[in-house]
């Protein structure tokens, strides 16, 4: 005889709770199909989206050189170097609108980039807790003033200023100088490359200041409070530590602020007088790649005309990516830094 | 402390310098703030009267009217460039933060994604000027909501990347050991984790549209008449300030004056707005 109870299988009940498990599991079966093919038309989706950016780039660069290859056949690579720039006769060439933009931007840079390490430094190291985010906020506004506001302000209420004030002096204490003093002479009329370089200083500043600020934050508290237990100076300690540790990411904001004023269109516009002249003085008008564009194109009635602006946008967009580009490198290259200190 | 040790006081002196000039730099660019904001609300407080919303732009030496058809046109592009870029751009930043760590596309994406926030706003206007303007032979609302677009897509596709590697893996990893797929994860935990964030983004890029003129001259161009055709020009704010503002009448300057008001101050409220009421909390 058995000792164990016999086991009574209830067949029924049995096949019955095997068949809830087989629907069970078709109904999980099911379930993760459905979820599978769910995710992966979220990834698709998701993806054609992403994709979108990208071709909008591409369809930039592609338009952009379509339309500039009527110029390129009739002036070929001279276009770039050429300095007449003249409606009536056809004739076009880009050295005036190049020059221009190049000034503006290093005139912006070598004013810009001063003040914005200052500033970095301050909203890092010198400004009281309490006050960092106001003052940053109010620095970031800067940035938010539309850049047409920027225009009808040098237009109507610096270059005045500039003219009766500023430029009097520069030209009678560098005027004289023997090389750069051709920089600063000929009439005082408050709009020209100058003032367009200024402005965009005062453009660019709260986008340097704010990869500098970031870049700075980034510093291992560890390093600067070992130069400070050496008895550094705070002084010291931004020169010698903060500074070499950061330097690319610096570097990479420069980058990004050159890239933004070179496309600056609205605010140079206004102030830098428009005129297709090429002068050594930096008093006199000229005229920009944005700016040329923002004049002519709407005006433009030969088709050689049009293309040659397509060209002049398509070596402004060429410039400012590799500008951009080598801008975002950098900062990533600091970025990485970031993870493993 | 030897304060007469000469080594000692010209490490100070060379500190305090340097000290000096940082607080000057920050009153420099706080000055040119102040500055600025002060030229507008001077110029233009004057010509913000009641007529500024009802009247339309008037015809060249035309006494009073307003700017009604350029406020007007300017919500319509503004609002519907929002209405298309925020989703396109969210789900662009969702892709690059689910899936763009690990392919090669991904990383491409983001780095054209930071070009194209700093790229040159005019080239924008060239480009959908050669893509859609050529092509119908008119200019119009569409062609300057299409190139509004083009610049707010990319902030939100920045923003909404920036804010979801935000949060933490162990939320994650807790709805997936639930069994949610993971479009339910990439939405419903991990884009709603960082919403307020998310929200920052749109009204950074609602900001920095609302002021773009560069792009608006060939698309949308202007219109002096009141319309609501967005498939006509269509007169809008930045526009009719740049027109108004270079022109000779003292009547339009003070129009675009108060435009110009109207425009900054809308932007910086969104600017603030999107720093202070929908700061991002780090989600834990």
């Amino acid at each position: 005889m058995s000792a164990h109870p016999p086991v009574v299988i209830d067949k029924p009940a049995a096949a019955a709770a095997a068949g809830e498990r087989d629907l069970e599991h078709a109904a999980l079966r099911k379930t993760m199909r459905n979820q599978r093919i769910q995710d992966f038309l979220f990834h698709k989706i998701t993806l054609l989206f992403a994709a979108s950016v990208l071709l909008a780039l591409v369809g930039i660069i592609a338009s952009l050189a379509i339309g500039a290859a009527p110029a390129f056949k009739e002036f070929g690579l001279g276009f770039i170097t050429t300095v007449e720039w003249d409606p009536v006769d056809d004739k076009f060439g880009a050295l005036i609108a190049i020059w221009g933009t190049l000034a503006t931007s290093l005139i912006a840079l070598l004013v810009a980039f001063p003040i914005s390490f200052g500033i970095a430094l301050f909203l890092t190291e010198i400004c009281p807790a309490w006050l960092r985010r106001p003052m940053g906020t109010a620095v970031e506004l800067l940035a938010g003033v539309p850049s047409i506001i920027y225009g009808m302000w040098g237009l109507f209420v610096f270059a005045p200023l500039f003219a009766d004030h500023i430029q009097p002096v520069l030209k009678a204490t560098l005027g004289p100088l023997p090389v750069i003093g051709q920089l600063f002479q000929g009439p005082t009329m408050g709009i020209g490359i100058l003032t367009a370089g200024l402005i965009l200083a005062v453009m660019i500043i709260p986008f340097i200041s704010s990869v500098m600020r970031d870049v700075f934050e980034i510093v291992p508290a560890v390093l600067k409070e070992s130069a400070y237990g050496l008895g550094c100076t705070k002084w010291e300690v931004v020169r010698k530590v903060v500074l070499p540790y950061t330097r690319n990411g610096v570097v990479g904001g420069v980058m990004l602020g050159l890239g933004r004023a070179l496309g600056e269109t609205m605010a140079v516009t206004f102030v830098i007088g428009n005129a297709h002249e090429l002068s050594a003085s930096l008093f006199m008008p000229g005229n920009s790649i944005s700016s040329t564009l923002a004049n002519e194109f709407a005006e433009a009635a030969s088709p050689l005309h049009v293309s040659s602006l397509f060209a002049l946008a398509l070596i402004l967009f060429g410039i400012t990516f590799i500008v951009l580009s080598a801008a975002k490198l950098m900062l990533a290259g600091m970025s990485r830094k970031e993870g493993t200190k | 402390m030897n304060t007469t040790n000469p080594v000692y006081r010209k490490r100070l002196l060379s500190h305090r310098i340097g000290i000096l000039l940082s607080v000057i730099a920050m009153g420099i660019g706080l000055a040119f703030l102040a500055w600025i904001l002060w030229t507008l609300l001077v110029n233009g407080v004057s010509a913000l009267a009641p007529s500024l919303f009802t009247g339309d732009t008037p015809a060249p030496g035309g006494e009073g009217g307003g700017l009604r058809n350029a406020i007007v046109g300017s919500l319509m592009m503004v609002g519907l460039s929002t209405l298309v870029s925020t989703p396109v751009g969210i789900l662009a930043g969702i892709y690059l933060a689910e899936y763009g760590d690990t392919n090669r596309f991904g990383q491409v994406t983001r780095f054209v994604t930071d070009i194209m926030l700093s790229a040159p706003s005019i080239v924008i206007g060239l480009f959908v000027y050669a893509l859609y303007v050529a092509k119908v032979q008119h200019f119009s609302g569409y062609a300057g909501t299409i190139a509004l677009t083009l610049i707010a897509v990319p902030v939100v596709v920045r923003t909404t990347d920036n804010m979801l590697r935000l949060v933490p893996n162990n939320l994650l990893e807790a709805a997936f050991a639930l069994g949610a797929p993971r479009w339910k994860v990439a939405t419903l935990v991990r884009l709603r984790a960082v919403k307020a964030g998310i929200i920052t983004g749109v009204l950074l890029a609602l900001a920095r549209i609302s002021g773009e003129t560069a792009p608006l001259l060939f698309t949308a161009l202007n219109n002096q008449f009141f319309s609501a055709d967005m498939n006509a020009p269509l007169a809008n704010l930045p526009v009719v300030i740049y027109t108004y503002a270079m022109s000779p009448y003292d009547d339009w300057r003070a129009l675009a004056w108060g435009g110009a008001l109207l425009v900054t101050f809308t932007v910086l409220f969104l600017n603030i707005l999107s720093r202070t009421v929908f700061t991002q909390k780090t989600p834990r």
